[in-house]
């Protein structure tokens, strides 16, 4: 019986961390949407935009995946490939600067 | 795994080493079935990445300007153009529909046969109203906008391949997990985790961390959301 008791605890959480979370999400939609209202441009928009999805992503990650009680293993194996994605995205957008100055330059330009 | 033999176990970067060169199971402790779903998310996450990039790179290199999407997802209410106004709604109904799932996993875990169904219930109806929402843009934009893979009124002849293709690929996920969303409601208020009734498709017994599992594939559908809505619509 208290094994039992013992094993509920570990996967169960309290309801009000669940509250909490599901209301910084909103409150982070919310901010997201407020950046395209208020028209924000350039290097400001695209790190709010940034900030508030990682926020958002790593909440539900955390918390509503229960990553955050996870054996760290799992997190690690999880985590790691997932930052490598991420770098791979970010080392094509880079490319892609490259070819649209080559598209203006040869094509548009040079024509 | 029983707790104590799990409370021996190294904690911390001390278990990476440990566990991934142990036998029988790499993950110590974690529900066999919990830690495929995650395999299987991060299979999921390749392919989405995978969409991401082409996107970032198609947008980034074009020379046409891109469709300016707070203009494109526009909604009349009332006489006035607002931007984002369904997207909005949608973002809102997804994250409130995870809200709920995850309340459905708690109550699943404390047995709790009926709150359980009906929050998984309220999951799936969440999910359905997002599949319509997304419907109705999608036959806004081909029906009265003349939206196609090819070509659209509003510039990068590329935006509309990846809209669909981003969106459809996503509102599919969404689909499947509605289906699998009243399957379980089902499952859970006819009581088989807690009768143990064996289940149609792998005629085994299972219990409620079934839901937990459920849970997973859908707060990934709501995590995907929220990197489109930040790539796609707001960027």
């Amino acid at each position: 019986m208290v094994e039992n008791i013992k094993k509920e605890q570990a996967t169960t959480h309290k309801l009000g961390i669940y509250l909490w979370i599901w209301g910084l999400l909103f409150v982070l939609s919310f901010f997201s949407y407020m950046v395209d209202w208020l028209q924000f441009e350039g290097l400001l928009r695209w790190t709010l935009i940034l900030t508030f999805m990682f926020l958002k992503a790593g909440l539900i990650m955390a918390f509503f995946m229960h990553l955050f009680w996870e054996r760290y293993t799992l997190v690690n194996v999880l985590l790691w490939p997932m930052t490598a994605i991420a770098t791979f995205v970010g080392l094509m957008v880079a490319e892609s600067k490259y070819t649209v100055f080559t598209r203006f330059f040869y094509f548009v330009l040079g024509s | 795994m029983d707790q104590a033999a799990l409370k021996k176990l190294p904690r911390g970067w001390k278990s990476i080493p440990s566990d991934l060169n142990s036998d029988q199971t790499a993950f110590k402790g974690v529900n066999w079935g919990k830690a495929m779903m995650w395999i299987f998310l991060l299979s999921d996450t390749f392919i989405f990445s995978c969409f991401l990039l082409s996107y970032m790179t198609g947008r980034g290199s074009t020379v046409l300007p891109w469709p300016n999407p707070s203009q494109v997802f526009a909604l009349n209410f009332m006489g006035v153009p607002v931007p984002l106004l369904l997207i909005a709604i949608m973002t809102f109904v997804l994250i409130t529909s995870s809200g709920t799932m995850a309340m459905a996993v708690k109550y699943g875990y404390e047995k709790n046969r009926k709150l359980c169904g009906t929050f998984l219930l309220l999951t799936a109806l969440g999910g359905l109203t997002f599949v319509g929402m997304q419907a109705f843009e999608w036959s806004k934009l081909i029906f009265h906008e003349g939206v196609r893979p090819w070509s659209n009124p509003y510039g990068a002849p590329q935006f509309g391949s990846f809209f669909f293709m981003i969106t459809g690929f996503h509102g599919t996920h969404v689909s499947i997990g509605v289906i699998f969303l009243f399957i379980f409601t089902r499952k859970v208020f006819r009581g088989d985790f807690d009768s143990g009734r064996k289940g149609y498709f792998t005629s085994m017994k299972s219990d409620y961390v079934a839901i937990e599992i459920l849970g997973l594939y859908w707060h990934f559908v709501d995590l995907v959301w929220v990197f489109i809505f930040a790539f796609f619509y707001l960027w």
